[in-house]
């Protein structure tokens, strides 16, 4: 029962009866609490996997659970971002951030009483993820790194007990993006969230997951996983570690293995 | 900061006047200038009759000794047009968020419009008079029937165009259909609606004009046509004038209403 997501012998085709199978078979648990990412080739169904569990996409045969329950609907206990920040312009980031207090059932009934309290809490958010003092500011005054911090805060404003992040650091640059590894893991360490991690960086994954779930070429399904031994918390000085690089490697191995067979 | 412009202005007053005036913002005034000193001087050299081209100062001169009529029917036109304008506002913002709700409706609704759009106007009118009788209503009518289409396009294209990564984060966390029309929806087609509202009011006076010439008593469509008919040309000239002061006066004013309410999406220039 302490698994978070579970989902059994999953089929998704995309439309009607011929359309492209995006994932089958597809198994896979995530705990609670867990960091997962997941890794494949490119049209593996990563996306469509996120689109399961967040209830976006039901499936045509197999049973998705988050939390206890089937998934018939779009669950709201899950937070998203995804690699392009889509910050409304017209909003401040402040008010970008607070967007999803204004949807979720729980929050939007008592945002306009409460909204200092969750002003507060979505400024102490920015400072977690180094942009104090940047709530007024228009989301394209920032630079795409500060766009996809804001996106964080965004994704966790409603304490989400699941984030799902579709390669969230794809369009960064190599230092930016190894300071936003460092704010998911300091994230995922203080706040405890469950996170699952899609992503095309293997180096990214091993750094920052606990478990990694390597998908075959479409139809997409569960090749292998692995189990990540470093212990936390993490520098990132580990990287430059024998065993960090060949766990890279064999995780390289085994997608250009599934690539050659699709 | 104000250190700065200061040493900037000072070398700036030095210069000769030519230098000093700002170019860029004299230039439409220049050019209109132009415009009419040309014309002036290719109807002299061509000695062309005033009832083909009449001298600009002779249209000039129009303007003043008819002044009366001109004000009393440059008020109806621009009262037929705004009229007709605002109805085009409202339903076209009312239409372009109907269809852009949905793809079925969207499919369905399109290719009308299109053929609605295809129609040309002028033809309208005479089913407008057997409804309603010449005057105001007809041509208020026109001026809403062609204005109203680009209204419709840009609104429905706005909401069209919604990021699918934006609806399935708003999704996830549970949002209906109405929440991603009033969060993203509708804020992001405003740019639209207010860019379009410039083609509208322009070819509002399309619209009513070419009703009053047709059918009406008032308006300077039909003070323009019952000049014609009298050979009276240099009237006739005065009234296009009018119409242009008029047409720039709106258009105007809609580019500023558009940029007072979607600043942010002209963002290039407001950016520091």
């Amino acid at each position: 029962m302490s698994h978070l997501v579970s989902i059994d012998q999953v089929d998704m085709r995309y439309g009607g009866a011929d359309g492209t199978l995006a994932v089958s078979g597809l198994t896979m648990r995530v705990d609670k609490g867990e960091f997962a990412a997941v890794v494949g080739p490119s049209g593996c169904g990563k996306s469509t996997l996120m689109k399961l569990v967040t209830g976006l996409h039901i499936p045509q045969t197999g049973v998705v659970v988050v939390a206890g329950a089937q998934v018939t609907k779009p669950v709201s206990i899950v937070g998203m971002a995804f690699q392009n920040p889509t910050m409304l312009p017209w909003r401040t980031t402040l008010d970008n951030i607070l967007l999803p207090l204004e949807i979720v059932e729980r929050h939007r009934h008592r945002l306009r009483a409460n909204k200092k309290e969750y002003v507060e809490k979505a400024e102490h958010l920015l400072e977690t993820v180094g942009l104090k003092g940047f709530g007024q500011k228009f989301p394209w005054q920032l630079s795409g790194g500060m766009q996809q911090r804001a996106n964080l805060c965004r994704a966790l404003i409603h304490e989400p007990d699941l984030l799902m992040l579709d390669e969230p650091f794809g369009a960064l640059d190599a230092f930016t993006r190894e300071e936003l590894w460092c704010v998911i893991r300091d994230l995922h360490a203080a706040q405890g969230v469950t996170i699952v991690l899609v992503t095309h960086d293997l180096r990214e994954a091993v750094f920052l997951a606990d478990t990694i779930f390597v998908m075959s070429a479409r139809p997409g399904r569960i090749l292998k996983e692995h189990r990540v031994p470093f212990q936390r918390p993490r520098d990132l000085d580990i990287m430059y570690q024998t065993e960090f690089n060949d766990m890279v490697h064999e995780l390289h191995g085994e997608i250009a293995k599934a690539r050659a067979v699709a | 900061m104000t250190s700065i412009i200061e040493t900037a202005v000072t070398p700036v007053a030095k210069k000769p006047l030519l230098a000093r005036i700002n170019w860029v913002r004299a230039a439409p005034f220049l050019y209109t200038l132009a415009l009419f000193l040309i014309w002036e001087g290719l109807v002299l050299a061509l000695d062309m009759p005033p009832t083909i081209l009449p001298l600009p100062t002779r249209v000039f001169q129009a303007i003043v000794q008819y002044w009366s009529p001109i004000w009393k029917n440059s008020l109806q036109t621009l009262y037929t047009t705004t009229v007709g304008f605002a109805i085009a506002v409202v339903a076209g913002l009312a239409i372009g968020l109907f269809i852009g709700w949905s793809k079925t409706i969207y499919s369905g609704l399109y290719p009308l419009m299109i053929g609605f759009n295809a129609i040309p106007k002028v033809a309208l009118v005479p089913i407008l008079v057997i409804w309603f009788g010449i005057g105001t209503v007809p041509a208020v009518l026109t001026a809403f029937l062609i204005s109203f289409f680009p209204i419709v396009v840009n609104v429905a294209t706005g909401l069209a165009t919604i990021e699918p990564e934006t609806e399935d984060v708003l999704r996830a966390l549970g949002a209906r259909k109405m929440d991603i029309m009033l969060k993203v929806g509708i804020p992001r087609s405003m740019p639209y609606f207010f860019g379009s509202l410039k083609i509208a009011i322009t070819l509002a006076f399309v619209g009513s004009v070419v009703s009053e010439t047709v059918a009406s008593n008032y308006g300077l469509g039909n003070m323009m046509s019952s000049a014609q008919s009298q050979f009276n040309v240099p009237l006739v000239f005065a009234g296009l004038l009018m119409l242009a002061v008029e047409g720039i006066v709106m258009y105007a004013l809609m580019a500023l209403l558009e940029r007072r309410m979607t600043g942010w999406a002209h963002r290039s220039t407001m950016a520091q």
